[in-house]
């Protein structure tokens, strides 16, 4: 119960002036109900590879294997993958069409072939799973705020049922608030049904806070991959390569140079606080709790 | 540089069928006044205003209630209009919907162009313009070709060459990734250091509002918080009401200061946290 790719490569217009190596032999093995983070500047080859996994972007060479079968083979079910590995593109409130919120949601069970019902059925889980309220099922998508949008948008992918979620920037433009109830209510999706979430994000803050594996990618090629701690311990590579640490990181460093003995390893606020308190205790002064 | 008295802009609200059923207030008896020269930062949740009180810093939008003064011109004056666009000028969201040049130099050229300044002015602009942003090697290249930070900059050097007193940013940075980010809002404080322009910079990366002069937040069209980014990032709870947060150091200080440490509020840069945290030990 995994996906996997092997070896993948990608290019783009090969054998013309324009040909560019988009991806170059990545590898990497996603286990089933795992919260991954993908992080990398514009342009590293990020959404190149999440087409890969459910089949939109066919690789020049390399296969992707999901739950012991190359899709590649002859005769695979790519529908069946694509309901299975449900991606949510960059600003998906763009690709809501319907009249209402709940037929909009229902668009990719009906064409999964279910019944009326059935869809119905599975898009007010797929709403009520988003945190959407049910005053506006019948509300047109257009009159609702941003946030909500997106929430729609994303519903209409897991009314599909996907053991996998691919979220492309799904916080983009999204106020602090509106970004943090989106990711709180993705991490939620993800304890709740265990499905296996991968996030892609500008946000070192974010993936930080939220992903148990982050995998960096640089200039087509997987240049990191390990727990939050272990890649940003890589800050100095991450800034040459356009990205950077949590700012946290960053005050343990300073803190560190300072004598402070905390463990530069913290990502998130929680971390970072526990830590500086445990290093004031132990150095003599007094710090309660 | 900008002065706003009740600044009001209503619009219509139309059911389906397109018929007037009452009128929305997006920005609601709004004063604002903004000295020359100084770089002011406006938050605010996704349809609280923002957006619609900076476009009538270049009159694209004219109050339907209320007073706008650009540099001293009344934005309800028609006769004015070119003058007010040329005084404060405007840069979006998205780098790929405002550049229309082939070549980054021809793209920087169009406004000084269209004003109709003398063409060995307008390449002196250009030059100049780039080189403010820190784009000066990459004038004779496509501007497909550059990066999402590259595009802002470039936008930035368009508005620039036009040599507006004042520059209104609307969420410059949201399509960028980190070092796009870094790359614009470095930029922008070039620009005020060196031109002296005056900044208003729309966001919703709470780190790109510390080094401001004064932070506006806005809620249903109304100013709800007015003060120095350390005034107004000391009011965590209410920053949180109004859907917005803090910079994370701030949080993480924030955060000590609640189990126990006894740290200054409004606590913004890493060197102010690492600094109290030194004098603690």
């Amino acid at each position: 119960m995994s996906i996997a790719l092997e070896h993948i490569s990608y290019i783009y217009s090969p054998g013309t002036a324009y040909e560019k190596h988009a991806l170059k032999d990545v590898s990497f093995e996603i286990p089933q109900g795992q919260f991954l983070g993908i992080i990398g500047h514009t342009g590293s080859g990020k959404s190149t590879l999440i087409q890969h996994l459910n089949g939109l972007v066919r690789a020049t060479s390399g296969k992707v294997v999901y739950e012991g079968d190359n899709i590649y083979d002859g005769g695979y079910d790519m529908r069946a993958l694509r309901s299975q590995v449900g991606l949510v593109f960059q600003y998906p409130e763009y690709q809501l069409f319907e009249v209402d919120v709940i037929s909009d949601v229902c668009f990719g069970p009906k064409n999964q072939g279910l019944s009326p019902e059935e869809c119905e059925r599975n898009a007010r889980e797929a709403l009520e799973l988003v945190g959407f309220p049910e005053k506006y099922y019948k509300q047109s998508p257009f009159e609702l705020s941003g946030g909500q949008k997106r929430r729609v948008a994303i519903a209409g992918v897991l009314a599909m049922k996907p053991k996998v979620l691919i979220l492309d920037e799904p916080t983009a433009g999204l106020d602090p608030k509106g970004r943090d109830e989106i990711l709180d209510q993705v991490e939620k999706l993800h304890t709740e049904t265990g499905m296996t979430v991968i996030l892609v994000s500008h946000s070192m803050e974010d993936i930080a806070r939220y992903v148990e594996r982050i995998i960096v990618m640089n200039r087509g090629e997987k240049m990191l991959d390990g727990t939050p701690a272990e890649v940003f311990r890589h800050y100095r590579e991450l800034e040459e390569v356009g990205l950077a640490a949590p700012q946290v990181t960053y005050v343990m460093h300073d803190l560190r140079a300072r004598g402070f003995d905390v463990s530069p390893d913290a990502t998130t606020i929680e971390e970072a606080a526990e830590e500086i308190l445990r290093s004031m205790s132990r150095s003599g002064k007094a710090a309660p709790g | 540089m900008i002065h706003a008295e009740k600044l009001i802009y209503e619009y219509d609200k139309r059911d389906e069928e397109g018929n007037v059923i009452g009128a929305e207030r997006a920005v609601d008896g709004v004063d604002i006044n903004i000295p020359p020269g100084s770089f002011v930062a406006v938050l605010g949740h996704n349809g609280s205003g923002k957006s619609t009180l900076a476009k009538h810093m270049n009159a694209i939008l004219v109050p339907t209630g209320g007073t706008m003064w650009v540099d001293g011109k009344d934005t309800k004056d028609p006769a004015k209009l070119w003058d007010i666009r040329q005084t404060a000028g405007m840069v979006f969201q998205n780098p790929d919907n405002q550049i229309i040049g082939t070549v980054v130099e021809e793209d920087v050229g169009f406004g000084p162009e269209n004003l109709g300044v003398p063409t060995d002015e307008i390449w002196k602009r250009v030059e100049e313009s780039l080189k403010a942003v820190g784009m000066l090697e990459r004038r004779k290249d496509s501007p497909n070709k550059l990066s999402g930070g590259q595009k802002q900059r470039v936008a930035i050097a368009g508005v620039l060459a036009m040599e507006p007193k004042c520059i209104v940013l609307d969420e410059p940075t949201a399509m960028l990734d980190p070092n796009g980010r870094k790359e614009v809002i470095g930029a922008v404080e070039e620009l005020r250091k060196k031109k002296n322009v005056t900044v208003i910079l729309i966001t919703h990366y709470m780190e790109e509002v510390i080094d401001a002069d004064q932070v506006f937040v806005m809620d249903s069209g109304h100013i709800v918080m007015h003060g120095t980014p350390r005034e107004i990032f000391s009011r965590v709870d209410d920053l949180k009401r109004y859907r917005m947060d803090v910079p994370q150091v701030t949080m993480l200080a924030e955060e000590l200061r609640s189990r126990g440490l006894d740290l200054p509020g409004g606590i913004l840069r890493r060197d102010e946290l690492v600094e109290a945290l030194c004098r603690l030990r």
